[in-house]
């Protein structure tokens, strides 16, 4: 399993969104009103960067006169042809079984937590040979960290 | 540039690129100063209001326009960060376009509404004004940059003019119309436009838009944009058949059209059906001495953005041979625009590289005279 660290907890407030490298990949981390949701930025239908798009709802109708604006900032719309997709699941809500963006896990972990499988918290540092003791200091400290899965 | 030693990446022509004014007032220092000042009588007033076209004495058809799904129709990521609508900044449209996706040649098409402004006087002058700007900001700053040039449509003999005025410029590769204009194409309010086409040697490009104070649909007019977009073909089927049948082709046997943003799926169904039409009722329309499909074939080109997809994909296939017209399909992305084809992923089946090269580029070359890349001479064939 791959982690990857992607920032302090109070560095994603909700409402906002990261755009990280990890694993060779461009993934958005968002936080959707506490939680958190990580999709690849690059959409499925020519490769636009996905996650440079507005963060949207879902407009619904359950017969024509009805509209309904649900699940407000979970659907984010393609910055090229405004393909919309699911932060949730990945999936896209014109065609959610056959058109679909890669979604990962996402889990806030505490320092205490970060073992020795984890990439280090700062990106673009590859972790050394060498490991110093550690002395917690931040012990409530948590982090937002990416699931890269296999 | 490693990975691609010994093999020259296929040259790419993008055929349909819409740049922008950077501000309402960006073409005064192109205008006559009577003009500028009719314009610009306003300059007393907080910007706010200075804005207003309708207040600067541009007149169109009311309702041109039915609401995008993004402001200015564009992709959202194309505002440059330096201020100004898409494709308004010559520099973020080379990183964002030219350079992205290493284009060799990039046709600017913008679309200003000038052609069907009420106000022949003023379209002239602003048709004028805009092609200077063209020249002096874009064309003169990039040699990747080739040009239509823009008519005041409407006025065939003014038109004829400034055609006239710029033939001689190179850069400048076709005449630029709208798909929607106030009468069907084939009239003779338009022929000075396509006899200066032929005596400059210019192909007449029509460009899906423009109203001409007709509905946007031949149904009548629609409530939604989806119903624009999705049934803008009509009006390009409709101009087709009119220069057919008003023997334009026949007239000025030369000329050469070229179909931007209208697909191409329904051309053979138009084809069959002309075809068929043509041999019961051809007594009507003596000029038209050919079945119209060869006419079609010889004479027609298209660009790309935004082609039809089949539901499945191999029938893409079948759509280009019952086109029959692969030297004549030209790519274009539509930059900025929101509905933009990635040169990568246009297209719904993967095309055989000889025809991939024709329609991503020689196409286009020859249609335009653009000639080939040396690189490609070199290391290809």
């Amino acid at each position: 399993m791959t982690r990857h660290v992607v920032c302090r907890a109070d560095e994603l407030p909700p409402g906002t969104r990261r755009i990280v490298q990890a694993g060779g990949r461009s993934i958005g981390v968002y936080n959707v009103g506490g939680d958190y949701l990580a999709i690849r930025n690059r959409c499925p239908h020519q490769g636009g960067p996905l996650c440079e798009g507005v963060q949207v709802g879902a407009v619904t109708s359950r017969g024509p006169g009805d509209y309904r604006h649900e699940r407000p900032g979970e659907i984010v719309r393609c910055p090229w042809h405004g393909w919309e997709f699911d932060l949730r699941t990945g999936a896209s809500w014109f065609d959610p079984k056959r058109r679909r963006v890669r979604a990962y896990e996402v889990e806030l972990l505490a320092q205490a937590d970060l073992d020795d499988g984890l990439e280090p918290p700062l990106p673009g540092l590859v972790r050394g040979p060498y490991t110093a003791e550690r002395v917690p200091v931040t012990v409530e400290d948590a982090f937002v960290v990416l699931d890269l899965g296999g | 540039m490693t990975a691609a030693a010994g093999r020259a990446p296929t040259p790419l022509i993008d055929c349909d690129v819409h740049n922008a004014l950077p501000a309402d007032d960006a073409l005064h220092p192109y205008m006559p100063a009577e003009w500028r000042e009719r314009r610009d009588g306003l300059s007393y007033l907080p910007a706010q209001f200075r804005n207003v076209r309708e207040n600067l004495g541009d007149r169109s058809y009311i309702g041109a326009e039915y609401p995008r799904p993004t402001p200015r129709a564009s992709r959202v990521d194309a505002w440059p960060p330096g201020g100004g609508p898409p494709a308004s900044d010559l520099a973020f449209t080379r990183a964002q376009l030219l350079d992205a996706w290493n284009i060799r040649y990039a046709v600017l098409n913008p679309l200003l509404g000038i052609g069907e402004m009420l106000n022949l006087e003023l379209a002239g002058v602003l048709a004028r004004a805009a092609n200077d700007w063209l020249a002096a900001e874009w064309l003169d700053r990039d040699p990747r940059l080739r040009a239509s040039i823009i008519v005041p449509y409407e006025d065939g003999p003014a038109a004829a003019r400034e055609i006239d005025r710029l033939g001689g410029d190179p850069r400048f590769v076709q005449v630029l119309v709208l798909s929607r204009m106030i009468e069907p194409m084939g009239r003779r309010r338009y022929w000075p436009i396509y006899e200066a086409c032929e005596r400059n040697g210019l192909p007449l490009a029509v460009h899906n838009g423009g109203w001409g104070g007709h509905p946007i649909t031949p149904a009548g007019y629609p409530s939604y944009y989806i119903e624009d977009a999705a049934a803008m073909a009509g009006a390009f089927q409709a101009q087709v058949t009119s220069l057919l049948c008003e023997g334009v082709l026949q007239r000025f046997p030369t000329l050469r059209v070229v179909l931007i943003e209208g697909g191409f799926a329904w051309l053979p169904a138009l084809m069959w059906r002309l075809d068929r039409a043509w041999r019961k009722l051809r007594a009507e329309v003596p000029a038209l001495d050919r079945p119209p499909s060869e006419l079609v074939r010889e004479r027609f080109w298209v660009s790309t953005q935004p082609m039809e997809e089949p539901e499945r994909p191999e029938q893409f296939a079948e759509l280009l041979e019952q086109l029959g017209m692969t030297e004549h399909i030209m790519f274009s992305t539509d930059y900025p625009h929101w509905d933009f084809d990635a040169p990568a992923q246009a297209f719904p089946i993967r095309l055989p590289p000889d025809i991939a090269r024709r329609i991503q580029h020689d196409n286009a070359a020859d249609l335009y005279g653009l000639g080939m890349p040396a690189a490609a001479t070199a290391t290809g064939r």
